[in-house]
């Protein structure tokens, strides 16, 4: 049922009610539904999109490239995973192209981020090499541009006569 | 200056909307969530907009012809018959106008004289009446009844016609119901219509939204081409309000006239919102896809939470309003939508003000986020409950 996984991608706080609604379900239906993709892992979970530029959080991310030697058997599972079981690590795909792994960290500081590859992922066995970018703003994230708030540019222009 | 010598009778006793005097009394209250736009609250699609940009810079800021840019014309004709199987020559039979509001302005200026009669069905959107007054018309209001959906029956029709009948005005999709007219619905009303000489004002600007069945125009039922006046426009199909962008078709003989009254009172639509109206024909049917399955998935919602909290309201096939019955409280639909203001904090329209075929019951948008309209339910619930204590 892809409707009821696209709605919950875009909004993960509709209710099972509202989506029975919209989705002509069984309330109960729908939990279920959700139960069973929670359990085989197809909802892996929730998260709200923040903004933090707009708090006093002091935070960067990074994304880093790195070149990897593949293992015998294991392809590139095996030093992904080892990758992947740090907490600073926020994404981690296979890439086609220039480069294999592409790790996107959070972090504090720069200093902290430059001292997690440096001292984490660089002297990793089939770590051939690393670049690190650091993402100055971020404008879009995950379909929902960063913006100024929740507002209804059409209560600026008009009271709504129409 | 004594302005009663000055202004024009017929336009001095015209009535402002009943949505006006409504929204007098909304103008300025932060603490109300409104479900009363009548305008969809995506934005015009980016490829549109950017479409728009690029054409001021490069200087595209002249008049264009006075039916609208041939490109234009040439798409528009596409497009109603690839999405509703209508044949229309760009070269005669379409012209461009300042929203569907001009349009259906053109049609009736076009057709009515002093004294002629304009059958309009009510509920309905506020401008077919004012308009036949202006060109001393006599509207002959004709009330839907909730059994029958909102829709008009060829009995209803038939009972309306005289001798000085000159146009029906045939509104849907429906602003405010929501209801829509299938071809097996029109067909009896074709049959009334056949072998007279009363034009249709099919209005059609909601063709895009509807849910289920695709829209069926008048216009492409047997006999019916050569008196129908197909309205359109951009606002509702691909979110373009603000363009003040539409479009009218009709036999030749009608769009000659029409076209004399757009070119000494509006001269052209506007360039850039033509220009950006193309790139929205030809690359724009996945949008339209797009926002019709989010209001779809309202619709199904705000159907079912209204039901759920006591406002029983049937279930609309298209627009992006629903029109619950609210009379079962002992007020008329203004008294409780006015209360609902002061005491509930949601602002909704009373279906008065759409005819007085809409006492009894209310308009509400959906042209609004899920999050919204769960607020605005919350309180209406509470509201309602309170009522019925």
């Amino acid at each position: 049922m892809n409707e009821l996984l696209k709605l919950l991608e875009k909004d993960a706080r509709l209710t099972p009610e509202m989506l029975a609604a919209m989705l002509d379900k069984e309330v109960g239906d729908v939990k279920a539904m959700i139960d069973e993709y929670e359990k085989n892992g197809t909802i892996v979970g929730y998260n709200a999109l923040i903004d933090w530029e707009k708090t006093d959080r002091e935070y960067v991310t990074a994304l880093i490239e790195l070149k990897i030697t593949p293992q015998r058997d294991l392809g590139f599972d095996r030093v992904a995973e080892r990758i992947y079981n740090y907490n600073e690590v926020q994404s981690l795909y296979l890439m086609s192209g220039g480069f294999d792994l592409c790790v996107v960290i959070e972090g504090k500081t720069m200093r902290e981020v430059a001292l997690f590859v440096a001292e984490k992922l660089a002297p990793m066995e089939s770590v051939i090499s690393t670049a690190t970018h650091f993402v100055l703003r971020k404008y879009k994230d995950k379909g929902l541009i960063m913006k100024r708030g929740d507002v209804d540019i059409r209560s600026e222009l008009s009271d709504g006569l129409q | 200056m004594d302005y009663s010598k000055l202004l024009s009778k017929t336009v001095v006793e015209l009535q402002p909307s009943g949505i006006r005097k409504f929204f007098d009394m909304l103008s300025g209250r932060g603490d109300v969530v409104a479900l009363t736009v009548g305008q969809p609250d995506f934005a015009t699609p980016w490829h549109v907009r950017e479409t728009g940009i690029i054409s001021l810079e490069r200087g595209y800021t002249y008049y264009t012809s006075n039916a609208g840019t041939v490109p234009l014309r040439q798409e528009l004709s596409a497009y109603m018959k690839r999405r509703f199987g209508l044949t229309y020559d760009p070269m005669t039979e379409i012209v461009v106008t300042v929203g569907g509001s001009e349009a259906i302005d053109l049609a009736i200026r076009a057709t009515v004289e002093p004294g002629d009669e304009v059958i309009i069905p009510e509920p309905s959107f506020v401008c077919y009446e004012p308009i036949t007054r202006l060109c001393g018309g006599i509207p002959v209001p004709v009330t839907t009844l909730p059994e029958n959906d909102f829709k008009l029956t060829a009995d209803q029709l038939k009972a309306a016609i005289t001798p000085r009948t000159k146009l029906l005005v045939l509104p849907y999709p429906n602003n405010p119901t929501g209801a829509v007219m299938t071809a097996e619905e029109l067909l009896p009303l074709c049959d009334v219509l056949k072998n007279t000489d009363i034009a249709v004002l099919s209005d059609e600007i909601y063709s895009e939204l509807t849910y289920g069945a695709r829209h069926t125009s008048i216009a492409t039922l047997p006999g019916m081409a050569e008196r129908c006046i197909v309205v359109n426009g951009f606002s509702k199909a691909y979110a373009m309000t603000g363009w003040r962008l539409g479009f009218v078709c009709a036999p030749p003989e009608i769009t000659k006239q029409m076209l004399k009254i757009h070119q000494y009172a509006i001269m052209c639509a506007p360039t850039t919102s033509q220009l950006a109206a193309v790139e929205a024909l030809k690359n724009g049917d996945p949008d339209i896809e797009m926002m019709r399955a989010e209001y779809d998935k309202r619709r199904k919602y705000i159907v079912e939470e209204l039901n759920r909290i006591g406002l029983p309201c049937f279930e609309p096939k298209g627009a992006f309003y629903v029109f619950p019955y609210i009379g079962g409280f002992g007020m008329s639909s203004e008294q409780f939508c006015e209360r609902l203001l002061n005491e509930g904090k949601v602002a909704i329209v009373p279906g008065t003000a759409f005819g007085k075929g809409g006492e009894g019951y209310a308009r509400i948008s959906y042209a609004y986020s899920v999050k919204h309209i769960t607020e605005a339910i919350e309180r209406i619930e509470r509201f309602v409950s309170k009522l019925k204590k």
